[in-house]
């Protein structure tokens, strides 16, 4: 037995699980697949006093389309995401982000809430969040709340959630039919963290000009990117494979990727740019009905 | 609360953790089992310690290697990334159940075999069990889907082509 010792309690209802954090506080953790806490735990990187079982929460597992958005429940496991025919339709980008998460043994245990709560700037679904806008669901006792990718992740690991607080949904837009979309990931190895993720999502209208650009970037910034400035410098512009060029170029000036054991900042940055443009012309390609 | 489930001391300036075992009745290999453990046992542990299942192995201990995949409720997991407290009420498949009481392999296991997919063997119960699951549910995998299926799980005899080749022959051999 590798963990600390800990009270285990497992709530009935979010309710009562939020009872619990507010009694308990920074001395609680909320497990929920435990793919990414209980190797924390096994390394006494984390030792919580109580941990709160939410993994049987009926009222977390959900995917809902609801308007122009999906609503997906905190406790909702990835693989149940992964095979979800609602995200195939509705989120096809999410569905392929979601498959480099870990390997299958992983997703059928971890959650989205886990994943967007945990905060690893190399992670899939905070990036995905990150990149297309969406919004985290955060609730305590008292109220709910709605974050923004941009106010929830502070720096590397570190969130805006407190203590008594919990990720219960996110709520993801649903992509345009006419949209065009690629995720890229370099690892390792398959199923490694990454070394730079990239999500992009194009819209291209019929005088094949760019009406919408979102692009994200995992793995290369303390918390994940989205590239604002060369999404803007997309719009309006045909997607060629030069415009792609100049425009992966511009997240050199605000993309700080750092050195670690897997690799350089430089090569990271390298890796940035080349996987930007690469999931750029991927995007492009299969947009519906572009003109190419 | 799960009546199973003790209440923990609610008084929170109580830092003293006492003994607070719980017990915990789920069936292993279709055997029902009922014990009381700490929450902060493993899963894997439990298998390996407290019901004496060594078939699953432990090699890293924090989700990496795939040696101690195992089946749960139908569906392959790790189980050192899971307290055995969370498996209340599960239905689990360790590789002792692969082959018969008495020791006769079954289909993949003797394709291991024929196939030298294995050397140490270390890494075998991990592969065994995240391919018994997969080929429940995909019967006929390409080599490269089988290649996906496995890059979970590390294998340091370099035994990856022969495990392909095993899972190849087996799957091709049992729809014969």
């Amino acid at each position: 037995m590798k963990p600390a010792t800990f009270q285990y309690v497992r709530p009935e209802s979010v309710r009562e699980c939020l009872e619990y954090l507010s009694m308990y506080g920074d001395e609680a953790k909320i497990i929920a697949g435990g793919q990414s806490l209980i190797p924390v735990m096994n390394m006494r990187l984390s030792t919580p006093e109580y941990l709160i079982d939410i993994s049987r929460l009926e009222e977390l597992n959900y995917i809902r389309h609801e308007g122009d958005f999906l609503h997906i429940g905190g406790g909702t496991r990835q693989i149940d995401v992964e095979t979800s025919s609602l995200v195939k339709t509705y989120n096809p980008l999410l569905r392929d982000a979601i498959r480099h998460i870990g390997h299958s043994q992983i997703r059928t245990r971890g959650t989205v809430g886990g994943s967007i709560s945990h905060g690893d700037p190399s992670a899939e679904l905070p990036l995905i969040l990150a990149a297309l806008r969406g919004e985290i669901v955060v609730v305590d006792e008292e109220e709910t709340a709605n974050y923004t990718a941009d106010e929830f992740y502070l720096t590397t690991l570190l969130t805006a959630l407190e203590p008594q607080q919990m990720v219960s949904e996110i709520v993801l837009p649903v992509l345009s039919p006419q949209a065009g979309y690629a995720f890229i990931e370099e690892t390792r190895r398959q199923g490694d963290f990454a070394l730079v993720s990239v999500a992009a999502v194009l819209e291209i209208d019929s005088q094949n000009l760019i009406t919408k650009a979102n692009v994200g970037i995992g793995g290369a910034h303390e918390v994940p990117y989205v590239a604002e400035e060369l999404e803007e410098y997309l719009i309006g512009k045909e997607p060629t494979d030069s415009t792609f060029e100049k425009a992966s170029e511009e997240i050199k000036d605000s993309l700080e990727p750092e050195t670690d054991l897997h690799g350089t900042a430089e090569y990271r940055m390298d890796l940035a740019v080349e996987l930007t443009k690469r999931a750029l012309r991927q995007a492009a390609g299969n947009v519906e009905g572009a003109l190419q | 609360m799960e009546n199973s489930v003790e209440q923990p001391q609610v008084d929170a300036n109580d830092h003293k953790v006492q003994s607070n075992r719980v017990s915990i009745t789920l069936t292993v290999n279709g055997k029902v089992v009922n014990k009381a453990v700490e929450p902060r046992m493993l899963l894997s542990d439990f298998l390996r310690e407290e019901l004496d299942l060594t078939g699953t192995h432990l090699g890293c201990e924090h989700g990496v290697c795939g040696a101690c995949t195992i089946i749960m409720n139908n569906e392959s997991i790790r189980s050192c990334l899971m307290f055995a407290v969370q498996a209340d009420g599960y239905d689990i498949k360790t590789v002792e159940s692969l082959a018969t009481n008495e020791g006769t392999l079954n289909g993949l296991q003797e394709a291991f075999s024929t196939h030298h997919a294995l050397q140490c063997g270390f890494c075998t119960p991990g592969f065994l069990m995240t391919l018994t699951d997969y080929l429940d549910k995909n019967p006929s995998p390409t080599r490269e889907e089988v290649r996906e299926v496995i890059s979970g799980n590390l294998c340091r005899c370099t035994g990856y082509s022969n495990i392909v080749d095993a899972v190849m022959d087996y799957t091709k051999n049992r729809s014969m």
